[in-house]
């Protein structure tokens, strides 16, 4: 690990005073999960390490009028077990209770895992690819059969890692971001960006501003959410495909449902074709499996990873009857 | 560098005599065992190279308190080994996978290998050194020699501690929930059978 010189923000002030000053040079640590391994890595190399652990007012979970108020910093075992949470956020606990080993949950904060890097194996390893502004995505012609996308992909096939934004995605959440500018909230589905946008980042964070809270409505009557993963190892990994669905539904006919895909795509990926197909009609097997279809229709796999269509499909298919 | 607050007498263990062999070691093995005492929170050794960020760190571990002066960028389960001596937390594969380093800190299992020293002062860390009291092994450590849960031994102090942290919150849990609990720890020699029923047997004792 390149050395760094650690500083210990006590605010969100502090914190953005550090950003605005240190740039491109400074990094924002929360759980340190995903940073420690890319610095020990020496795939990232800031000069200044800002610390985000001890800011006071991040670490909560509220439930108010509006919906569920959730500082950055609140940990991932905590959202995962939290009553209300589990309760009528059911996908964002299922989520969070998802994110890799106990551990890491112990550690991990929300918004630490919505900015988390790719998990790529060519980006982890030692090749100069699109993501560390090389000119080639070593997973087109090599080994893309796990973390790589079959939606989406276009130049960088990474697939986003985070298992929570995919709820998030589908629970219509809110992110709120402060920096230099006045604060901002964008919807969770418009905080991530492809690799057409910007390949060198993930989301739409610049370099001296970082996500404070994310707040998610207050979903209504009769509704069900749940969350959905398969990994290549049962005890815990990242995502082959996850999905996450949110459905209001009355005697079993959909009124509004919300669908989001993981693990296919560069960003996490809201489905609103296959939402639509479910609008004002009841889940049935078949339904659920037109829905799927619609889901992974345009599907471009690449040469090793056919079969995340098929599992992607089974899993919307599960997760439908589930919250039918 | 390190040095603890009360009064530890020097033992020579096998790991510093192996260290003390080498001559160029000669100075950090005094260091780390207690021999020289530099004050608390002050920089004892300046930097070597000019620009690393040396940083005062007051760890609390094991209900003892050690303060020491390291660079910002080791990590817990470095410094728990290489300047405290406290060696029974392993390190695996310093990424966060393996979860030989696991160590508890406030009652919550965490990977040490993932953890910056600096940033868990003012936390009650625990490690494998501090399970046993008065002489007495912790029932956890216990039912892992009864129920033989181990073979090389290297994930064992991780185990261990990932078992005790999830005990201390749950009492009586089925095999799925230990299972669950355990997770984050991989046994290479793949005795996770006799680790499940260790972790339940002990459950029974606590």
């Amino acid at each position: 690990m390149q050395s760094f010189t650690w500083i210990n923000a006590k605010s969100i002030e502090e914190v953005k005073g550090a950003l605005a000053k240190h740039g491109k040079k400074a990094r924002i640590f929360a759980g340190g999960g995903d940073l420690t391994t890319l610095m020990k890595e020496r795939i990232d190399t800031p000069e200044f390490v800002v610390n985000i652990g001890d800011v006071k007012d991040i670490h909560y979970i509220r439930e108010e009028k509006d919906g569920l108020h959730i500082g950055a910093m609140t940990i991932l075992a905590d959202l995962a077990e939290h009553e209300a949470v589990l309760g009528r956020y059911t996908a964002l606990a299922e989520a969070a209770g998802a994110v890799a080993s106990p551990q890491l949950r112990n550690m991990g904060s929300i918004g630490g895992n919505l900015c988390q890097r790719p998990r790529c194996w060519y980006y982890r390893g030692a090749f100069h690819c699109y993501k560390k502004g090389g000119d080639f995505c070593f997973a087109v012609t090599g080994d893309n059969r796990y973390y790589h996308s079959i939606l989406k992909g276009e130049l960088c096939y990474m697939v986003h890692p985070s298992d929570t934004a995919v709820a998030l995605l589908a629970l219509d959440a809110r992110i709120t971001i402060a920096g230099p500018q006045k604060e901002k909230t964008v919807k969770a589905e418009d905080f991530f960006i492809g690799p057409r946008q910007d390949v060198l980042r993930e989301n739409i964070l610049q370099p001296a501003e970082l996500i404070t809270e994310i707040v998610v409505p207050t979903p209504p009557a009769n509704t069900r959410s749940t969350f959905l993963k398969t990994r290549i190892r049962g005890s815990w990994d990242f995502a082959l495909a996850s999905v996450a669905v949110r459905c209001t539904a009355k005697n079993g006919v959909c009124q509004a449902a919300r669908l989001a895909l993981g693990g296919v795509a560069p960003v996490p990926l809201r489905v609103e074709r296959a939402e639509r197909a479910l609008a004002g009609k009841k889940i049935t097997r078949e339904l659920s499996q037109q829905a799927a279809q619609l889901a992974t229709a345009g599907a471009r796999p690449m040469t090793m990873n056919r079969y995340k269509v098929d599992l992607t499909r089974s899993l919307v298919e599960k997760a439908l009857l589930a919250v039918a | 560098m390190a040095t603890t607050k009360g009064d530890e007498r020097l033992r020579m263990s096998r790991r510093s005599f192996l260290k003390g062999m080498g001559v160029g070691a000669a100075t950090s093995t005094a260091l780390a065992t207690g021999l020289v005492k530099p004050r608390a929170g002050k920089a004892a050794v300046p930097p070597l190279v000019e620009g690393l960020s040396y940083v005062p760190v007051e760890l609390k571990i094991n209900g003892r308190r050690y303060a020491l002066t390291i660079e910002a960028r080791r990590t817990l389960a470095d410094v728990l080994r290489t300047e405290l001596n406290l060696t029974g937390t392993k390190i695996g594969c310093d990424r966060a996978e393996c979860g030989a380093c696991t160590v508890i800190v406030d009652g919550r299992a965490m990977y040490g290998c993932s953890l910056l020293a600096v940033n868990v002062q003012g936390r009650e860390i625990e490690t494998i050194e501090g399970l046993a009291k008065n002489g007495r092994l912790h029932p956890l450590q216990e039912a892992f020699i009864e129920y033989d849960a181990y073979q090389c031994g290297f994930c064992t102090p991780g185990q261990i501690l990932a078992g005790k942290a999830f005990l201390d919150k749950k009492k009586s849990p089925t095999l799925a929930e230990v299972k669950q609990a355990l997770s984050g720890n991989i046994c290479r020699c793949g005795a996770y059978h006799h680790i499940f029923e260790a972790v339940l047997a002990a459950a029974k004792k606590l």
